[in-house]
């Protein structure tokens, strides 16, 4: 466990030192916020009435269990997709239309098969961005992911978590206000997954750039957020059953500074709440 | 979907396999000329079919074989008298009439010319095909005004033309050239919209997420993923090509591999009908080879 922490150490420091322009971190709100898919007798509700306001520099974990609407919230906030109801607001300023204050991490790598790891990592630069400060900030990244001797590699040539920590280098390519993170270490094993965790703590040390992150799981919630939402269905609490759609159905602050050790009893308790809620919401 | 229950509850991770499944994105499998980038077969045993076939020259005589054989044949039942000299006239009677039309300065001229008919022909019916095409594949708009039109035009076989452009560009070098624009067209302008229309979502997704847009994302995402395919349609299109060339010389023309054909008929010279056969074979195969290894390099390059 220390041994992990401690190895990742020296890529941090090196991130610390690239930076070179700082984008701030942006709060962001959501304001009753609902999607519903379809229309008429076909519409299909999967969020409603989700509301929250997250800091500058907060990371908020978002937790529910399959098909409840996480992918979809990340997606308002990117601007991928729009609400049909209410907003989301990004530094006071409403979300219209793809927002070039995020970056987004998809749940797949999503890379472009006929680019090289380097060239798909550099799509993610910010516009504006010079070549060379470019190729040199794209260099570290893949230091920073341990792709390094991959740089020249095409994405078929790797294994799946290789690629989704390209994808990952790509979103922080931006140097976003807002960084979403769409269950961006789902397809690791578990030791690479909690270098990936400590290494996303560091960089948000580092840089302390807002961060929503879609999870399933609850350990990882626990790990790296300031916060954690879970989004699910309320039941019964009207006469007439449950509404359509997910919203925010608990919300827990995370106790304790990061990296938080995690065998300890208070978490051990707060886990048992979310899982607890998680599984009520699976029947 | 069994219900032995394949176990994707793991500790505290409510995972659903997606993300590990992802990687094999729709376009992906949407990718009809991608070569299977896995080894093939037993590579260590070089007597295997699929050892054999990984040696190019080898490759290339077996695939000799079947010619050799027919020429073999054709020789030896010519020897053998089993036809007349009118009917089949042995291999060395063809070479020699190639021979001598070519030292009469007129074999070249049907190459040329009716080479250059299919280049200038394909080359325009490509070009339209790939700009038709990817309007109808990207817009809705264009696919709405175009799309029903177009399915019409493909819908006349395409001889029919011939009366038309005869009329219209008399016998000169326009309507033999218009009838290969046409034939090449459609193979291209098909293969193009519809790929450009299958291109994986996601991956447009995500690129407009970090804010490419217009032609910079038809460029860096659009274009690239319809590459092979692309390819594909400029192959058929090719064959089309030659098709119609010999369509149109057939028919009107004064010149070129098609006119030699009708010409040794009308003439009683089975030798050099022959002749032009095995040049339209030739020469199709050839230009369809050498399409082959610009697809190739393409789909190494882009898939
Ligand atoms: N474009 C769309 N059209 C119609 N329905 C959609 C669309 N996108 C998402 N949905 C529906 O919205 C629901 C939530 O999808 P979403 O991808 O947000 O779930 P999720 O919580 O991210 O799930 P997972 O954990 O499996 O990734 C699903 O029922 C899905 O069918
Ligand atoms: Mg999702």
């Amino acid at each position: 466990m220390t041994a992990v922490l401690s190895s990742s150490a020296p890529a941090a420091s090196t991130h610390a030192a690239a930076g070179a322009t700082r984008t701030p971190a942006l709060p962001v709100a959501f304001r009753s916020l609902g999607r519903t898919f379809g229309t008429g007798a076909e519409a299909h509700t999967v969020l409603r009435d989700v509301d929250a306001h997250i800091r500058a520099g907060e990371v908020l974990a978002i937790l529910g269990t399959s098909g409840c609407g996480k992918s979809t919230l990340l997606r308002a906030a990117a601007g991928l997709d729009s609400p049909t109801a209410g907003s989301v607001e990004i530094d006071g300023t409403p979300v219209q239309g793809i927002d070039s204050r995020c970056a987004f991490a998809f749940q797949e790598p999503r890379l472009l098969p006929w680019h090289t790891l380097q060239a798909n990592i550099a799509i993610g630069l910010p516009a504006g961005i010079s070549a060379r400060d470019g190729k040199a900030k794209v260099g570290r990244l893949l230091d920073l992911v341990g792709l390094t001797d991959f740089a020249k590699h095409r994405p078929r040539e790797i294994s799946g978590g290789m690629a989704q920590r390209a994808s990952l280098a790509r979103a922080l390519a931006r140097n976003p206000g807002v960084l979403l993170l769409d269950e961006p270490f789902g397809a690791l094993d578990a030791l690479t997954r909690i270098k990936m965790q400590d290494l996303l703590l560091d960089i948000h040390r580092a840089e302390p750039t807002t961060v929503l992150l879609v999870t399933h799981d609850v350990d990882e919630a626990l790990q790296l957020a300031d916060r954690i939402i879970v989004l699910g269905r309320e039941h019964g609490k009207d006469s007439d059953g449950a509404r359509p759609g997910a919203t925010i159905v608990h919300t827990v602050a995370v106790p304790g500074e990061r990296p938080r050790d995690r065998g300890s009893v208070e978490l051990a308790r707060l886990r048992a709440t979310l899982l607890a809620t998680l599984g009520v919401d699976g029947h | 979907m069994s219900h032995s229950g394949t176990p994707h509850l793991t500790g505290t991770t409510v995972a659903d396999g997606r993300a590990a499944a992802a990687p094999a994105t729709p376009a992906d499998a949407a990718r009809p000329g991608s070569p299977d980038s896995g080894p093939s077969g037993s590579p260590a045993n070089g007597w295997s079919p699929a050892g054999i076939l990984a040696n190019g020259w080898a490759r290339l005589l077996l695939g000799l074989i079947i010619p050799a054989a027919v020429l073999a044949a054709w020789q030896l039942s010519t020897a053998a008298g089993a036809f007349s000299v009118v009917q089949l006239p042995p291999p060395a009677m063809v070479f020699e009439a190639g021979i001598d039309l070519l030292q009469r300065g007129q074999l070249g001229q049907h190459i040329a010319i009716s080479t250059q008919r299919v280049l200038i022909g394909f080359a325009a019916g490509a070009a339209l095909g790939l700009v038709l095409g990817s309007l109808v594949g990207l817009s809705k708009v264009a696919d709405a005004l175009l799309a029903p039109t177009i399915g019409a035009l493909r819908a006349v076989p395409s001889l029919a033309w011939v009366p038309l452009l005869i009329l219209w560009m008399k016998i000169g070098e326009d309507s033999k050239i218009t009838l290969i624009l046409i034939g090449a067209f459609f193979p291209v302008f098909t293969t193009v919209s519809l790929a450009l229309r299958h291109v994986d979502r996601n991956l447009v997704e995500a690129a407009r997420a970090f804010g490419l847009k217009g032609v910079k994302l038809l460029t860096t995402v659009q274009l690239p993923a319809v590459v092979p395919a692309v390819f594909s349609g400029l192959r058929l299109a090719l064959a089309q090509a030659w098709l119609f060339l010999v369509a149109a010389e057939l028919i009107a023309s004064s010149m070129g591999l098609g006119f030699l054909l009708t010409d040794s008929q009308n003439n009683g010279r089975t030798d050099r009908l022959l002749l032009a056969i095995v040049l339209l074979a030739v020469i199709g195969k050839t230009t369809d080879a050498l399409l082959g290894l610009a697809e190739k390099w393409a789909v190494k390059r882009w898939a």
